[in-house]
């Protein structure tokens, strides 16, 4: 018996290594391991041995029967992973064909500008702030220093509802409305859209957008400004970007500076944008007047700050080589498409 | 601002060159606009003297000169020039020889003019660039003939000779430096930024003392409007000679963009260049009753000024006056009355300071900004205006063109104020974020002439900017150098960095359009009363439009109280433009004058609104009614009703739903009304929603909970039934709803079916209903009879008909 079951060993695994495909190997599986299987017939037969060889043979039997089944199962496998290769070789396809994408819309190249500002500002613990577009003229001007007998306030450059009730022509109003009504330490940008009595073309708009900061705490210093301002325009135009202070006048600052960056489109070689100069004029900005905090309820003999401003519009044409200023308000799908 | 380089080396020492000393002064705060070097674009022009003119062998409008150009060199040169003849010789001419460059960028070159060889060109004044009026005497048309005196000057370089070169730097002087708007201001800044001591050439001026007089020569002053005018000096000068002024005054105005008239009117300019004082000077015969007064002009009061232009005043101007009439309108510009004639005999320098605001106010008004006007208009300084007057007589005298009568008649009601300031040394440091010492500040300080004393810094009369710490802090930090300041980062406590609820709410409005494929816009808040008209705004909403005073056109005239004109006109540009399938969206205010706000000062109600916009192949009104839905869901409004709205105008009538909260309507959508699309020539259909942001963020509520995964399983049905057309499925739902009470699950239509075999008006809708118990297995039988109520009800109340 115990050569039958060798016999059997040698061919089952010949001839399932020979299978050639499912149908063969499913009727060797019947041939060696079916009710009437070879395999099977064995263990029928093992009533005629002695107490003593059956567990013998029994073991030999199990033994073989596993493995047949571990060769039949491997073989199957086999054929499966084969069966597999095939189709997925038919269901190759054109991956360079083009995409059932859903077509994704656009945001404007000035949210684009703020939003980029906002994240910078945000990570430095700024918040947003918001105010009216339609603002009284003494959060416009009189808080900021601007008395009612200043240039700024002529009719040639501020657009007026009444006397008393005009279109913000900077966004700085927000500031005097957040100083009065917050303690220190304030940190705040406000972005929002400013009103001035320009014609439109290619470089003026009566509407544009301007982003302004303000700090007041203890101790905020022009070197402070300088780092916040020089950390922002690294972030926003390069990590290569330097920034120089020149001084200058406003009347809500005192001192006063305009901030000039290396020009982000030549490196400061002098091109086209920066007029060959090597720098681009990107804001103005300051420390806060001592009379801006008093009329807005903040002692200037223990609080300090800092404030500067900018118009969006010129760094969006800047950074994406807009040349015309229109283009921004026409709202044309094609270019609006294009960011 | 113009200076010569020249000039202000009248004040300082300057080593350096003038392109250098342009970026210092910038760095120091007086900003250079422009450089013009002027003399450097004539080259090899040099000055010859005519010796022959013959005539042409072949032109008769051609002559042929032979030019002795120096150093025994003699060119034959061939000229047009009318007046250049034959026989006539011996002038002295500019010669441009071979290679010689001229200003318009040509280059002359040794050629020959009608077969004979002319080696250079002479010049005329416009070849030259030269101002004829600096030369009255001489011929525009034609050779500039000069001067005989330039007979040493044989061969010499024409832009040498004739002392062409002038570097004018032209300066962005602040609105709180008028003390700037003189040579001397600038004279100041440039010797204390180069290091240099300030040379003070006027020091005669300032040690002078004039006395005081009720009268000169019978004139006296009176100011009734003293908040007006601070200060009214007059100095009188007899025996006047009119004449032309000397060739350096002349040089000086010209450099500073000037023109010379006369000594006397040169005079006045030189001055206010000079020292930053406006001054007048006229007739004393033109004086009726020889008295002046300052006053407020009177209602329609009439004034000829210099310019022969009849200017209209009133009470909030201020003009000089004799007994009868204005004679200067105060500070922008004297009268015609009382002009300098060629036979003025005595003539009074007047050197006045009125209150800047009026001046400006008044410039503005007559639509005149004169270099006075822009002067005064910055704030004066009173006892400059003394200097002043005393330097203008001084030069009468060194011109010779008077006698200067003793004395002064000044009025000076108010004196100047002037400003001691504590230096606290530590806070200078505190605000600029620096560590300068004591020491050097008051070195900065006193070099500006503002003068230290135990710890007080007083401001000098010209420095009437100067009031509080924060600008000597100022005054430190230009002298120190804005480029040595560190750049530090602030130390303070922490702050959020967040956005608030509104401003997520709009990032996400933002995010969702995008992805849903809609562009962004930006709109102008303003339009026309034909924009609201055209886009039938309802009445109600066109009353609370807020009219701009001064708009810069009537397209312009009104702040808008609704959006959707903006985005129609967006729309129909793009139309225009051929542009396919446009999808836009706007984020934008609203501006309305609800209740009077703006009349009683108040701010009037802006609320942010996002419009949508579309049109295209794709586009219908189910698919923005979707985009709808998916910013209420992404903005967490959990909870609004649809409804359908028939009344609003800008609307198509049957195709226009109002999505509310609680009694707010938060958005409305729909086809836009045909007449309107007509209004602005559009001819596809357009989608308009108008999603009120200001209110959606009221009722947003983030506050989602987990809702357990279903352990059992639902029992699915569906439905369909045939109702009239006009039924809503809104109606359907809400019934269907009502009846299934808490086993239904899941609602949703999957069909709408018209055709005749249902019946005309008809149509059959249908829907599945997913029900579930959370807690046990649903019975057919349990369904069954859910099912059984809405049918019933949906017979009742809408006479449904189960289709089978």
């Amino acid at each position: 018996m115990k050569e039958q079951i060798a016999n059997i060993k040698e061919k089952s695994i010949k001839e399932i290594s020979n299978a050639k495909d499912m149908k063969e190997l499913n009727e060797l599986r019947v041939k060696y391991l079916g009710k009437k299987g070879e395999l099977t017939l064995i263990l029928r037969g093992m009533g005629g041995l002695s107490p003593e060889e059956r567990p013998v043979i029994g073991s030999l039997v199990n033994e073989l029967r596993e493995k047949i089944e571990t060769l039949i199962l491997k073989k199957e496998t086999e054929f499966k992973n084969q069966e597999l290769l095939k189709r997925l070789e038919t269901e190759t396809i054109d991956v360079t064909e083009p995409s059932k994408k859903v077509v994704l819309g656009s945001l404007h190249p000035i949210t684009k500008i703020i939003e980029e500002v906002e994240e910078i500002f945000l990570g430095m613990g700024y918040e947003i702030a918001d105010g009216p577009e339609v603002e009284k003229a003494t959060y416009n001007f009189d808080k900021l220093n601007t008395p009612p007998d200043h240039p700024a306030r002529d009719v040639q450059d501020t657009f007026y509802i009444t006397d008393d009730i005009l279109l913000r022509s900077q966004t700085s109003p927000v500031q005097a409305r957040v100083m009065e009504n917050q303690k220190p330490p304030i940190k705040i940008i406000c972005p929002g859209a400013v009103y001035r009595s320009d014609s439109v073309d290619a470089t003026h708009s009566p509407v544009f957008h301007q982003v302004e900061g303000l700090v007041v705490d203890k101790n905020i210093s022009m070197a402070d400004l300088k780092g916040t301002l020089e950390m922002f325009a690294k972030k926003c135009l390069g990590e290569n970007t330097k920034i120089r202070f020149r001084p200058h006048h406003f009347p809500f600052t005192e001192p006063s500076a305009e901030a000039d960056v290396s020009c982000f489109v030549c490196g400061g070689k002098g091109c086209r944008v920066c007029k060959g100069e090597g720098w681009i004029e990107l804001l103005g900005c300051g420390e806060v007047h001592p009379n801006v905090l008093r009329n807005c309820g903040i002692d200037p003999d223990v609080y300090s700050g800092f404030a500067f401003g900018f118009g969006v519009e010129r760094i969006a044409m800047a950074k994406y080589g807009i040349e015309d200023m229109r283009l921004l308000f026409e709202n044309d799908i094609r270019f609006l498409k294009q960011f | 601002m113009k200076a010569s380089r020249e000039w202000l080396e009248e004040y300082s020492d300057i080593d350096v060159d003038t392109i250098k000393l342009g970026d210092i002064l910038t760095m120091t705060g007086s900003k250079v606009e422009t450089i013009e070097q002027k003399g450097n674009n004539i080259k090899n022009v040099v000055i010859g003297k005519i010796l022959e003119v013959t005539k042409h062998p072949d032109a008769d409008k051609l002559v042929v000169t032979k030019i002795d150009v120096g150093n025994g060199e003699i060119l034959q040169i061939v000229t047009a020039a009318p007046n250049i003849k034959v026989g006539e010789t011996g002038q002295f001419v500019p010669v441009a020889k071979d290679g010689a460059e001229l200003p318009d960028g040509v280059t002359i070159h040794t050629g020959k003019l009608r077969g004979v060889k002319s080696e250079g060109m002479m010049c005329g004044m416009e070849e030259l660039e030269i101002d004829p009026a600096n030369y009255p005497d001489k011929v525009v048309d034609g050779i500039f003939i000069l001067d005989d005196k330039y007979e040493n000057d044989l061969g010499k370089d024409f832009v040498e000779a004739l002392e062409l070169k002038e570097d004018i730097i032209d300066f962005e002087i602040t609105p709180n430096r008028p003390d700037c708007l003189s040579i001397e201001g600038l004279g100041r800044e440039t010797a204390v930024s180069l290091g240099k001591p300030f040379k003070n050439p006027r020091k005669n001026i300032d040690e002078l003392n004039i006395e005081d007089k009720k009268e000169i020569e019978g004139l006296k002053v009176d100011i009734t409007a003293p908040d007006l005018c601070y200060r009214y000096i007059a100095r009188v000068v007899k025996n006047v000679k009119i004449g032309p002024s000397p060739k350096w005054m002349v040089r000086r105005l010209n450099a500073c963009g000037v023109r010379s008239i006369n000594n006397i009117v040169d005079i006045t300019n030189y001055v206010m260049l000079e020292m930053g004082q406006p001054m007048h000077a006229f007739d004393i015969n033109s004086i009726e009753g020889k008295h002046i007064t300052v006053r407020r002009a009177k209602h329609n009061e009439k004034i000829t000024t210099l310019d022969e232009q009849e200017r209209i005043l009133d009470e909030n101007d201020l003009v000089i006056a004799d007994d009868k009439k204005a004679v200067a309108i105060a500070g922008v510009m004297g009268g015609l009355n009382s002009e300098i004639e060629e036979d003025t005999k005595t003539v009074v320098f007047e050197s006045a300071v009125f209150y800047g605001g009026a001046v400006r106010k008044t410039a503005k008004k007559v639509g005149l900004r004169t270099e006075a006007s822009s002067r005064f208009e910055k704030g004066l300084s009173p006892e400059n205006a003394l200097r002043a007057v005393n330097r203008a007589v001084e030069l009468v005298e060194i011109l010779q063109a008077g006698e200067v009568v003793d004395g002064k008649v000044d009025v000076y009601p108010t004196k100047q104020k002037v400003h001691q300031i504590k230096l606290d040394s530590d806070r200078i440091n505190q605000l600029l974020g620096t560590h300068i010492s004591k020491e050097d500040m008051i070195d900065i300080l006193n070099k500006l002439d503002i003068h230290v004393e135990k710890d007080t810094a007083t401001a000098p009369y010209f420095r009437m900017d100067i009031e509080q710490l924060a600008d000597l802090a100022e005054e430190v930090l230009r002298f120190y150098g804005y480029d040595k300041l560190e750049a530090t980062l602030i130390q303070s406590d922490t702050t959020l960095g967040i956005r608030n609820k509104e401003q997520k709410i709009e990032k996400k409005i933002q995010e969702v359009l995008v992805n849903s494929g809609l562009s962004e816009i930006y709109t102008y808040g303003f339009l026309s009363e034909k924009d609201l008209e055209k886009s039938k705004i309802s009445d109600d909403l066109k009353k609370t439009a807020i009219t701009i005073q001064n708009p810069l056109s009537d397209e312009y005239k009104l702040m808008r109280p609704s959006t959707i004109p903006s985005m129609l006109q967006i729309l129909a540009n793009n139309v225009n433009k051929k542009n396919q399938n446009v999808k836009l969206f706007d984020i934008s205010r609203n501006y309305k004058n609800m209740n009077g706000e703006v009349e009683k000062g108040e701010v009037p109600l802006q609320e942010n609104i996002l419009t949508i916009g579309m049109y295209g192949e794709d586009v219908d009104f189910y698919m923005l009614k979707g985009i709808v839905e998916n910013i209420l869901e992404a903005t967490y409004i959990n909870h609004y009703d649809v409804e359908r709205e028939t009344n609003n105008q800008s609307y198509h009538p049957g195709r226009c739903a109002n999505m509310t909260v609680g009694k707010d309507v938060i958005a409305t959508l729909g086809e836009v009304h045909p007449i309107v699309l007509n209004n602005y020539d559009i001819e596809k259909r357009v989608y308009l929603a108008e999603i009120n942001i200001t209110k959606l963020e009221k009722y947003s509520r983030n506050n989602k909970k987990y809702i357990e995964v279903p352990k059992f399983p639902a029992v699915e049905r569906d439905i369909a039934i045939i109702v009239d057309e006009t039924v809503e499925v809104g109606q359907i739902e809400k019934i269907i709803l009502k009846k299934a009470k808490k086993l239904l699950e899941g609602l949703k239509l999957f069909d709408i079916y018209r055709n005749e075999k249902i019946g005309e008006n008809k149509k059959s809708v249908a829907y599945a209903l997913t029900f579930r118990d959370k807690n046990k297995t649903l019975s057919d039988e349990e369904v069954n009879v859910t099912m059984n109520h809405i049918i019933s009800e949906l017979e009742k109340a809408l006479g449904a008909e189960l289709r089978t």
